[in-house]
């Protein structure tokens, strides 16, 4: 019908976003702008049934325009957002938590704890009931920056420790920042969800404190606790704070293995194959094996020299013992396909000549023992080396040589 | 008029106006001696219209407001905009003789005004100032939402919802249904019988009137006029005076929030004519502007083609008898002449001129183009100066067209999402949302600012002059862009000494036209079906006149029709394609 047709408020004020939309993506500020001036009267009008009404749209697009533009100020910026937040109810803590992100990138850190505590201390009927979680998250990053003003005070202390002074101000201080910050930040992670920033905090303060028995149950239950979405920085943390503690290698090793069955591309994966291949558990040795191979299937690693290096002792040593090939050989044979020309073509042969000489000799001991001598790879950099007459090379070259039939084996 | 005296005869007060001119009673058919020219023509600057009932001025009780009517409310809107016709050009004659003397008419003829009060008929005036505790009591009051619904036009359900709860719960005296006295009345009227009034109304009133006195200006161009600005529609009310308090109800009368469309208008028109009873309108001749040998001239220049095609339409306006008086002068209430869309007929004669001459299916035209390169080529300047101008080539004037085209749509498009829809008179259903509805004025007001600022150097533009053609092209210009003199030489023969074109070939556009009262038109346009030459033409047109395309298609098959008719009768079933 001709209907369709009729130039109406809705059809107008949806043409004048798009325009906003391809404006923002361009990141022409001015012309941005310019369609939201004329958008803002939609506010005039009800769209209670649509998804996002016109006052989300305008408070998110107004903030990315004002962020960006040139010519605006922070005052400009702080002026809408105060207006932005009158506008909705159901989205007041929202965008005052929106704000307290901006006004920390722009370095205000005092505001913004103005405007937490502010934010938190708003009630609003049942609303106060509906947005707990948002309050939670405010009090959570209240505590992150009284994380920080402790922080502060820790450093200014240990400062005047070292000169022999003794300052029971700043540290009676540092301990009020450190029970506020505490307070806040162990509720915010007992609700499942990824709280990284808080989690490492509050392990700091406690570990601080010497409640490591708390600290190794947080970061327990960050880690294992499957309420919370699968997070591979949990593990790292419960890893590195095992460390801290010397705990055994066995901890270690099980707080990464999680992580290898996670994110086998992880830069750990190196001290995870080094602990693994010092083990003296053949099991143990052999997932060494597959955690260095699954790291090196990754774009990112080609060029790791330290990871080849672990690839190379350990393959060497398993060629040398004349034990356990058929460890080489199944994790070669998902590999063989595809390895030769992601790794060792002629052209990175000589590109990883040119660039990175140890590299080309770790990678030129693996290809030179899975594909054997006479590969592309092992015959061009063996050869480039022996031409310099460096010593490895030659010992390297020998090497292969003597244990060429092993290719066959792991091939066959 | 304010022709109130009683009649001579029967004493009643209900004239009518004779073709001469002449009062005559309705009742009795008395012929007065009174003509037109003493009657009162201070009618427009009292807005006491009605004559029916005594208003009553409450001052104070109404924060300054007065009783008013609905009715009142489209007199001033028509007031404002015959106003604006004036300043753009328009005889005076327009606003003091004819379209009061219409609306007059209109007013006796819906019973608004000039007549008895059909006997049980109470005004049910719900006014601001009246007390209605007793809202749910009354079964005969018809519910708010039944009311909201009947209004045509648009507004949110929830808006709808959220006022209509508000009423209800009334326990205060202040209960707002609307400003004016018979605004819920006014809604609930049966539709069919009385016309009821409506904003795109207002329009057909004034293209009535502009007709009526064979203005130049076409249907098209009104509504171009009026999304332009020139004439006032859109927020028109806020220059009501300020004690015609405007709320609830009166909103979905007055506060349209969308632009009309041309058949809209266009039907309302008819519908109007015939209501009023007119007469046979005044003759459209050759000489007049809205005749289509004159439009096809100015939409020729307009569309930068060449002069030499006016000879051509001239011959298909002739030849399928468009050009005679009977067909184009307006007779209303005649349902068996077809309704002439003046704009719309001669812009669908110029695309299938073009049809005749370059046939438009995407592989003849450019042969043509080509051939007529070529010649250009070989020509020196001094050759074309003598033989009156280069050849028409039809790429060249597709892209150079193509190019101002997609310029100025662009520009419209951008237009049309900046429109700003609201203006500064506050809008609100009742007194109770008055506050949160200035608030949030005040805060469109603030972010405007805020925002327009960081706009950069772009200011909003004056309004452009209002000007009768959209794209114009200047011989003056050396870059050849300009094809209004050149020579259709390249696609012209001669045969029996007549001049008759190269194409020999004809597509249809549709075989058999549809049955226009069915299903609305004459044939169905869709893009993909036809040749994408015809389809820019169609586009170009379709910018020109703001109308869909399909319009000027159904014009276009109608005129084919006639064109082929003979042919048609004879021929085959599938064949399409025919030789003239």
């Amino acid at each position: 019908s001709s209907n369709e047709y009729k130039l109406n408020f809705k059809k107008s004020k949806e043409a004048c976003l798009s325009y906003i939309q391809d404006a923002l993506l361009q990141k022409q500020w001015k012309r941005a702008a310019e369609f939201l001036t004329c958008y803002v009267e939609s506010l005039e009008k009800d769209y209670s049934r649509e998804h996002i009404g016109p006052s989300e749209m305008i408070w998110r697009i107004g903030t990315e325009i004002l962020w960006h533009h040139s010519q605006s100020r922070m005052k400009e910026f702080n002026c809408f957002m105060e207006q932005m937040k009158t506008l909705g109810v159901k989205r007041y803590l929202k965008v005052c938590l929106e704000h307290v992100f901006h006004l920390l990138c722009n370095g205000q850190i005092d505001e913004a704890y103005q405007n937490l505590s502010l934010a938190e201390s708003w009630r609003f009927g049942e609303q106060t009931a509906i947005q707990d979680k948002e309050i939670k998250l405010i009090q959570a990053y209240r505590g992150l920056l009284d994380y920080c003003s402790w922080s502060k005070q820790k450093k200014i202390l240990l400062e005047h420790g070292e000169d022999g002074f003794a300052d029971l101000a700043v540290e009676q201080e540092m301990h009020g920042y450190f029970r506020k910050a505490a307070v806040n930040l162990k509720e915010i992670i007992k609700i499942p969800g990824v709280w990284d920033v808080f989690v490492k905090c509050y392990v700091d303060l406690l570990e601080f404190y010497g409640e490591h028995n708390e600290a190794r149950q947080v970061l327990n239950e960050y880690a294992y606790n499957s309420k919370f979405p699968a997070n591979p920085n949990a593990h790292v943390y419960l890893y590195q704070f095992l460390k801290r503690q010397g705990e055994s290698k066995k901890s270690l090793i099980s707080a990464l293995k999680i992580l290898h069955d996670i994110v086998p591309s992880h830069e750990l994966m190196i001290d995870f194959n080094t602990m693994l291949q010092k083990s003296k558990k053949r099991k143990k040795r052999q997932l060494g094996l597959e955690v260095i191979f699954a790291a090196l299937d990754y774009a990112g690693w080609k060029e790791n020299a330290k990871a080849w290096s672990c690839l190379a002792r350990q393959v060497k040593q398993i060629v040398i013992s004349e034990k356990h090939l058929d460890w080489i050989k199944q994790e070669w044979n998902s590999r063989k396909d595809w390895w030769p020309d992601f790794h060792f073509s002629r052209y990175l042969a000589k590109r990883n000549w040119q660039e990175n000489k140890s590299l080309s000799y770790e990678k030129a001991l693996v290809a030179g023992i899975l594909l054997g001598k006479d590969c592309k790879y092992f015959k061009y950099v063996s050869h480039q080396g022996c031409k310099t007459r460096v010593k490895r090379f030659r010992m390297l070259k020998k090497f292969v040589t003597r244990h060429n039939p092993v290719y066959l084996r792991i091939s066959g | 008029r304010d022709f109130n005296e009683r009649c001579a005869q029967c004493s009643e007060v209900n004239w009518g106006l004779t073709d001469g001119g002449r009062f005559y009673c309705r009742s009795c058919h008395n012929v007065t001696e009174r003509t037109r020219e003493v009657v009162n023509t201070d009618f427009i600057t009292n807005s006491r219209v009605q004559t029916i009932s005594k208003r009553l001025k409450k001052e104070g009780k109404n924060d300054g407001g007065c009783e008013w009517y609905i009715c009142e409310g489209f007199q001033l809107v028509l007031k404002k905009q015959v106003e604006a016709l004036e300043a753009l050009g328009v005889c005076p004659q327009m606003k003091d003789e004819i379209l009061c003397n219409f609306w007059r008419c209109y007013l006796q003829k819906s019973k608004q005004a000039y007549c008895k009060r059909p006997a049980g008929e109470t005004v049910k005036a719900l006014s601001v100032c009246e007390s209605s505790t007793d809202v749910d009591s009354d079964p005969e009051r018809p519910s708010l939402l039944h009311l909201l619904s009947l209004s045509e036009s648009e507004g949110d359900l929830q808006t709808d919802c959220s006022f209509a709860s508000s009423v209800s719960k009334v326990s205060e005296s202040t209960s707002v249904y609307s400003g004016s006295v018979d605004g819920s009345l006014y809604l609930m009227k049966n539709q069919k019988e009385k016309l009821r009034m409506t904003m795109p109304m207002t329009l057909s009133f004034c293209y009535l009137a502009l007709l009526w006195v064979r203005e130049p200006i076409t249907l098209s161009e009104l509504l171009r006029f009026v999304v332009e600005g020139h004439i006032p529609y859109m927020n028109v009310f806020q220059h009501f005076p300020e004690k015609m308090k405007l709320c609830g109800l009166d909103l979905k009368i007055f506060c349209v929030e969308s632009w009309p469309l041309y058949e809209e208008v266009f039907n309302k028109m008819h519908e109007l004519a015939a209501f009023l009873d007119l007469p046979r309108f005044p003759d459209i001749t050759e000489s007049c502007f809205l005749h289509p040998d004159m439009l096809c001239m100015k939409y020729l220049m307009e569309a930068n083609l060449p002069d030499e095609l006016h000879n051509w339409t001239c011959r298909v306006v002739k030849k399928i008898g468009i050009g005679e008086v009977d067909f184009l002068t307006l007779m209303p209430g005649n349902k068996s002449t077809r309704k002439v869309k003046y704009d719309v007929l001669a812009a669908a004669v110029i695309v299938v001129v073009l049809k005749l001459l370059f046939l438009l299916d995407d592989h003849y035209e450019w042969l043509l183009s080509e051939f007529a390169e070529e010649r250009n080529k070989n020509n020196t300047e001094v050759c074309m100066f003598y033989s009156g101008g280069p050849y028409f080539e039809f790429r060249k004037w597709y892209e150079v067209v193509k190019h101002s085209l997609d310029v100025e749509q662009k520009k419209l498009d951008e237009e049309k999402a900046k429109y700003l829809w609201r203006c500064e008179k506050p809008l609100f259903y009742s007194v109770k949302n008055k506050s949160k509805v200035l608030k949030r004025r005040q805060m469109v007001v603030n972010l405007q600012n805020q925002f327009g600022k960081l706009s950069g150097s772009v200011q909003r533009a004056e309004k452009p002059n209002p000007s009768s053609f959209q794209l114009s092209w200047s011989e003056e210009n050396t870059d050849g862009s300009c094809f209004h003199g050149h020579s259709l030489k390249g696609v012209l023969q001669e045969k029996c000494g007549l001049l008759t074109t190269m194409n020999p070939d004809y597509w249809l556009c549709t075989v058999k036209l549809c049955n226009e009262k069915l299903c609305g038109h004459l044939a169905h346009y869709r893009e993909v079906e036809f040749p994408q030459s015809y389809h820019f033409v169609l586009g170009l047109f379709s910018f020109l006149l703001r109308i869909q395309p399909s319009y000027i298609h159904d014009e276009v098959c109608m005129i084919e029709h006639r064109l082929f008719n003979k042919k048609l009768c004879k021929k085959l079933k599938y064949n399409t394609v025919l030789r003239k």
